[in-house]
């Protein structure tokens, strides 16, 4: 079963400056009683975005009209905590189709590459660079090219490359899927189980 | 070659592997549970496909149920209808379940040790980050996404890539009234929230031996908080002591096999970690968080850091902590009155956590205007405090002791605390709002937990034991 193919793109951003944010602000726990995978976005962020009595916040990034796009950058350590997958979920349902930062939380990380939504590894001085740049000109547009692995600030020669792991690029690019690839392996699976069970070593 | 304990039980479970390719690594146990759980199913059922392997997965209620009044039916509607769909899914695909009113049920990483369930030796997963706990029986056992609950139960199988290795050690006597949470809450302090990412941790030292199952779990557990993928701890004869006999571990001759196995598993002494740590027990103190993750913390008679001391990319996240907390830099916390307390969680909420509790306890009460929860890990839990009247001396100091479930540790249920108050809790996290919109948190031991119950104020255990 395919997943979503990760195309190219050039967007404007959205700037949150804001480090180790955990999956219980990009989704917090009372919004988890869903299961399906869709909706989440409504409350993406809920508690930043809304005040108690459901009022938006007008100090929060999501709330500002001169911020758009579908790349959110962010603080380094995002997406620790939680291994809920509804973050990934939320964030895409709400538009974005990439994330940036300095850093990764690991299974935020796998889900988000799961779900075509595209992780970025920054170095913390381009991080840095692209929150003053947006601070000056919220129309300013990255380009997000994953087959060659690099952002550009569109128009500029301000770049870095990023890494991703070989397999996980092709999926991305291809929709490929790992219960496909996992699934193409059952033989050598249940060889596994037959060495294993001889072994005893259960 | 010299092997790490990671590297041995790694090893032993990859299917296959190539270059540039994760490892298809073979997954012995699996838990799932209500919130993480019912698009994996979704997906199977898309796919018209069985789970692999129904016999190696197990599950149970625990994340969104209630805590009161477990017979009666669930108010709650879309609760109701999450904790059906699981009972429906179970049913449909052949897999085990201890679901609410069954006598196993329980926060999944209570119910598995406690069952015998989690081995040594063994890779076990979960969809939920603290997983980890596991680890404790010497075992790789770490957190998955929902992708990834699916994609074990249609192969009994994973994609990883094989992390590093970082030993942890800590040596030497732990202080009065210094538990395995304060061991805990002091490593991640020391290496922060994001210290341990891309790493999978071994504890080892003595300090971390001479600690129970329960202690042991403790640590493992918060091991994601400083962005470990897992921990764990080389079984020995306190392992092997806790399994045997327990209702699902080897028996007879399948134990003795089993046991050769286990003593096999520690890491070699000239096996290479990418990283390694030493601490000495003996700075250890009670500790406690002030700010809005778990490495935010500090000794409980310390002063909250100031700004200035905090690296310059951090001094805005410091602030914003403090703002969220409502507390100044360069004050003490001791002393600061407190509204709930919560003893709970699968970080602790064992047997062993409650009866420290009732010790402590016995024969005094609590501040009148604090609320104390104790929120039991498990069914099996909740009955253990019943048979040896803990729950007597519980009801004596004025705490409430519900029945089991994560409650507000993640405040999904009507377990929340309200916006604004301040809760010492002996959970895992301190995120905001993660015990309700605009909660507080501080997270401590349950030995703390307790002292401030008593006082109604943040108080140093240590001038209770002495
Ligand atoms: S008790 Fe808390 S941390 Fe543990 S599994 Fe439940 S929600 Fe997660």
């Amino acid at each position: 079963m395919a997943t979503k193919i990760f195309k190219n793109l050039v967007s404007k951003m959205v700037p949150l400056a804001i480090e180790n944010i955990d999956t219980d602000q990009i989704i917090p726990a009372r919004f988890l009683k869903a299961t399906t995978r869709e909706g989440f976005g409504e409350n993406l962020f809920r508690d930043w975005r809304y005040d108690t009595h459901g009022q938006p916040k007008y100090d929060f990034v999501l709330n500002q009209d001169v911020y758009s796009g579908s790349i959110l950058v962010a603080g380094k350590n995002f997406g620790c905590g939680s291994s809920r997958e509804h973050a990934a979920w939320a964030l895409l349902d709400y538009g974005f189709e990439v994330v940036i930062s300095s850093f990764f939380a690991d299974i935020f990380k796998g889900n988000a590459l799961n779900n075509g939504l595209l992780p970025v590894q920054v170095s913390d001085g381009f991080l840095d660079r692209l929150f003053h740049e947006v601070s000056k000109n919220a129309g300013l547009k990255l380009e997000v090219d994953l087959q060659e692995q690099f952002v550009r600030i569109a128009g500029t020669s301000t770049m870095e490359y990023f890494e991703i792991n070989p397999y996980k690029k092709a999926c991305l690019l291809n929709g490929y899927d790992d219960i496909d690839y996992v699934l193409s392996q059952r033989d050598l699976i249940e060889s596994y189980e037959r060495k294993k069970y001889l072994s005893k070593n259960l | 070659m010299a092997k790490t304990l990671f590297d041995k039980i790694w090893d032993a479970h990859v299917v296959s592997g190539r270059e540039g390719f994760p490892d298809t690594l073979y997954i012995d146990t699996h838990f799932i549970h209500e919130v993480t759980s019912p698009q994996a199913f979704d997906g199977l059922r898309k796919r018209g496909i069985p789970v692999f392997r129904p016999a190696q997965t197990v599950a149970t209620t625990d994340h969104n149920v209630p805590t009161l009044n477990q017979h009666l039916p669930i108010k709650e509607e879309l609760s109701r209808r999450q904790i059906d769909m699981l009972s429906t899914n179970c049913q449909e695909f052949g897999i085990e379940l201890f679901g609410l009113g069954h006598p196993y049920q329980g926060i999944v990483h209570v119910m598995g040790p406690e069952l015998g369930i989690t081995l040594p030796g063994s890779t076990i997963v979960c969809g939920d980050s603290h997983t980890s706990t596991h680890g404790a029986f010497g075992a790789i056992a770490f957190g998955i996404g929902t992708s990834q609950v699916e994609l074990v139960l249609a192969t009994q199988c994973l994609l990883q890539q094989k992390p590093k290795r970082m030993k942890i050690e800590v040596n030497g006597q732990l202080g009065v009234g210094v538990s395995a949470k304060d061991i805990i809450l002091y490593i991640i302090s020391q290496l922060s929230a994001a210290g341990g990412t891309g790493y999978f941790v071994e504890y080892a030292g003595n300090a971390i031996q001479n600690l129970s199952m329960e202690g042991r779990m403790t640590i493992c557990n918060m091991s994601i908080e400083m962005g470990a993928r897992g921990g764990l701890i080389a079984p020995d004869e306190t392992t092997f002591k806790y399994i045997k006999g327990r209702k699902f571990a080897p028996k007879g001759a399948d134990w003795d096999k089993a046991l050769a196995y286990w003593k096999t598993l520690y890491s070699d002494v000239d096996a290479l970690f990418d990283k390694i740590l030493r601490f000495n027990a003996a700075d250890i103190t009670p500790m406690i968080t002030y700010g809005t993750n778990p490495g935010m913390g500090m000794g409980i008679d310390e002063l909250i850091p100031l700004a200035a001391t905090q690296e310059v990319g951090e001094q805005a996240s410091h602030q914003k902590a403090l703002n969220y907390m409502g507390l100044k830099e360069g004050t003490p916390l001791l002393n600061k009155p407190i509204d709930y307390v919560f003893i709970g969680s699968c970080t602790n909420s064992r047997i062993e956590d409650l009866r420290e509790v009732a010790r402590l306890v016995k024969g005094r009460h609590k501040a009148d205007q604090v609320t104390v929860w104790i929120v039991p890990g498990s069914k099996m839990v909740q009955q253990q405090a019943i048979t040896e009247g803990l729950d007597k001396i519980f009801e004596a100091a004025g705490f409430e002791l519900r029945e089991p479930g994560c409650s507000a540790c993640l405040g999904m249920n009507e377990d929340k605390i309200p916006a604004g108050k301040y809760c010492v809790s002996t959970s895992n996290r301190n995120f905001e709002g993660r015990q309700g919109p605009d909660s507080r948190t501080f997270l401590v031991s349950p030995l703390t937990a307790v002292a401030t119950a008593i006082t109604g104020k943040i108080t140093d255990v240590r001038s209770l034991l002495s």
